[in-house]
């Protein structure tokens, strides 16, 4: 009797803290977004009402913000993984005894503030930074363009953000590859890039799912860096959401985008996770 | 794919090969022809540079120095994937998210070969496998994987097909079945294999040469039985199965045969076996060519007397035996167990004779006990 209940009793913290912070909290979101204003000018004050047209007008009034939260997301996924992939299979297959050491300093960024990291790249991008005098010499970019409260800023923080998210598991995906088989593959007839799409990426394709779930996720529903190095142009769904919340207090509006953005999350990562095929791959 | 080096065939030829790491030299000054059609081992302990031989062969590393040839074409610095040479890895490296189907098509499909299906299926009914031909790798046993390594390599019929240690993770029941059928594949598909291995039952079981190799050298090359009834070396005397190897002069000669007394006691040998080079000498015999006499029995041939029976282990189709000799040195005699005498006993006071045709001579300043180190049931090497 006692060995069946151990696995229940573990589960038992983690399900409480669950239940406390966020099973509630969803059902009190959920409730808040379909609430109507008191009126009356008593800002902030609300009543359960009902009232689903509340996602439909917080969705029309805000869908190019809502376009554009996951077009950034997409793109700087996309980078990171162009970036993390080399970076992974370096580490995994040259690193030899520095393994370690160089995975520390992909995550020694961590050991600053997400915030101020981010800070640091509007210094980076600015007028006096290292990136557009030399970039406006060579003519690449004109003598007026700036580059801080651009979209390239908001996605080039998002890339850099979250690129250990995207290292890590790729890392650890790729290291568990025998490098024998890569070999074999070479013994067979296929040439270096042929080894890499026909056995080294599908090997791999755990890490790509995870590091890209990990990257895209939370990139779609960020907003520091837009509100660091962005401008009202680049504003995306995560901004909409925390000025809702906090400047004009219309919690109903807000409460509506973050359940319509988690929906559309869910519905993009089960299509990508059916497509990716991992169930096979484990 | 059509070019020169993949539609090459003809016999393997190392010439002068070395391959430096640092300052060590793995493999050092190595030359070799295999011929085509030859199944063919390459015999050492760990570390030996019987693995690295294998590699560049292969074309997974680059020698230092020297040219390999396949035919008439020089392969030395051609890509794997542009060599007819297929390997069976050591840990078969089957590719875990291919189906066993695709793993054996494998390389046909690089290639572009047009009847896959046709072919990947001869292929697995020669390893008699048909029906796991959708499972995934980590579905099959160690021998089932071991099998379809060597399928997924003999399906392209390369020039050349190089085994490394590939039974070496099987258990010694499995190791003895597949040792025949691997041998019965090779003459079934008529390819030059190349078999590297630190087991020297396995390399005489299967190949028709050996080369046997120590410190990156080749120290005796030949049949198996040659290789035991002649070695030149201790290392090959030692290292393929056991030897005595007690140390003389030699004082004259007699026809063909070569005088030389050991410790006061005369015995010949024949001269085509002797490889002394001075008067010094180790008479070599092997353990089985030994007969044990109590000291009433006539005896003929070599005679050493004055053993003292040490230690008796009864084996069942023989009995070895340890024998004490006058000069402190203890000999091993197997004795089959066929003549109906019965055995002998512990501290019982015996003479050892064996016709002088089984004695080798090896050089007097070799170190006797060179190749005894080695266990050849030590886990594979991973160099």
């Amino acid at each position: 009797m006692k060995k069946v209940r151990t696995p229940y009793l573990l589960l038992l913290p983690g399900m409480g803290f669950l239940l406390i912070f966020f099973i509630i909290p969803i059902f009190n979101l959920a409730q808040t977004s379909t609430q109507t204003a008191l009126g009356g000018g008593d800002t902030g004050q609300y009543k359960q009402t009902f009232r689903f047209a509340n996602y439909v007008d917080a969705f029309v009034e805000n869908r190019e913000q809502f376009a554009r939260s996951f077009v950034y997301a997409i793109i700087a996924t996309a980078l990171a993984l162009l970036i993390a992939y080399p970076l992974a299979y370096a580490i995994a297959f040259k690193g030899g005894r520095l393994k370690n050491v160089m995975l520390v300093l992909v995550v020694a960024p961590f050991f600053t503030s997400f915030l101020l990291r981010t800070i640091a790249w509007k210094q980076i991008l600015g007028e006096e930074g290292f990136v557009v005098p030399p970039l406006r010499a060579l003519g690449i970019i004109s003598q007026s363009t700036t580059l801080t409260s651009s979209s390239i800023a908001v996605v080039a923080g998002m890339t850099y953000n979250f690129l250990p998210f995207m290292t890590l598991p790729l890392y650890a995906s790729i290291d568990r590859i025998d490098p024998r088989t890569l070999e074999a593959s070479g013994d067979l007839y296929a040439n270096g890039f042929t080894t890499f799409r026909k056995v080294t990426l599908p090997l791999s394709m755990p890490g790509v799912v995870a590091g890209t779930l990990l990257t895209f996720i939370p990139a779609a529903g960020d907003y520091v860096n837009a509100a660091i190095l962005g401008s009202p142009q680049t504003k995306m769904l995560g901004n909409v959401i925390e000025s809702r919340y906090f400047r004009i207090v219309d919690y109903p509006t807000a409460a509506a985008l973050s359940f319509t953005l988690m929906a559309a999350i869910l519905i993009l990562v089960t299509i990508y996770v059916r497509r990716a095929g991992t169930e096979e791959l484990v | 794919m059509a070019d020169v080096a993949s539609s090459a065939r003809g016999d393997l030829k190392l010439l002068n090969i070395t391959k430096t790491y640092g300052d060590f030299n793995a493999v050092n000054d190595l030359t070799l022809t295999i011929p085509e059609g030859s199944f063919f081992a390459l015999l050492g302990p760990s570390g030996c540079g019987k693995t690295t031989t294998l590699r560049m062969i292969a074309g997974l590393e680059e020698p230092t120095h020297g040219t390999i040839s396949l035919g008439s074409t020089e392969i030395t610095h051609t890509k794997p994937y542009q060599r007819p040479i297929n390997t069976v890895f050591q840990n078969y490296a089957l590719f875990p998210h291919l189906s066993i189907f695709e793993n054996i098509a494998f390389g046909l499909r690089r290639r572009g070969i047009k009847d896959v299906d046709d072919q990947v299926n001869k292929a697995l009914a020669l390893v008699e496998l048909p029906h796991l031909a959708q499972r995934k790798p980590t579905q099959l046993s160690g021998g089932q994987q071991q099998r379809i390594a060597l399928a997924r390599a003999i399906v392209n019929r390369p020039a050349l097909l190089l085994l490394d240690e590939p039974l070496g993770a099987l258990d010694l029941k499995l190791r003895r079945q597949m040792q025949i059928e691997l041998k019965w594949i090779q003459k079934e598909v008529g390819l030059t294999f190349v078999h590297v291995t630190h087991d020297q039952e396995e390399a005489m079981t299967m190949a028709d040469t050996i080369a046997v190799m120590n410190e990156g050298e080749i120290e005796q090359m030949g049949s198996p039985a040659e290789l035991y009834d002649n070695p030149k070396t201790a290392f090959v005397a030692n290292f393929l199965g056991q030897s005595n190897l007690i140390k003389g002069t030699i004082t004259g000669n007699d026809g063909d045969k070569l005088v030389a007394e050991v410790f006061g006691q005369k015995i010949s040998l024949p001269k085509n076996r002797s490889h002394a080079t001075d008067n010094s000498i180790f008479a070599g015999i092997r353990p089985e060519k030994f007969r044990i006499s109590r000291l009433e029995t006539a005896t003929s041939g070599n005679v050493l007397s004055g053993g003292k029976i040490e230690d008796v282990s009864y084996i069942g189709v023989s009995t070895q035996y340890q024998v004490v000799m006058p000069w402190g040195q203890e000999l091993m005699v197997f004795e089959q167990n066929d003549d109906g005498v019965a055995p002998f006993s512990v501290g019982e006071s015996v003479n050892i004779s064996w016709e002088p045709i089984f004695t080798f001579g090896l050089r007097g300043d070799e170190d006797a006990e060179a190749g005894t180190e080695v266990n050849p049931d030590e886990e594979p090497d991973s160099e």
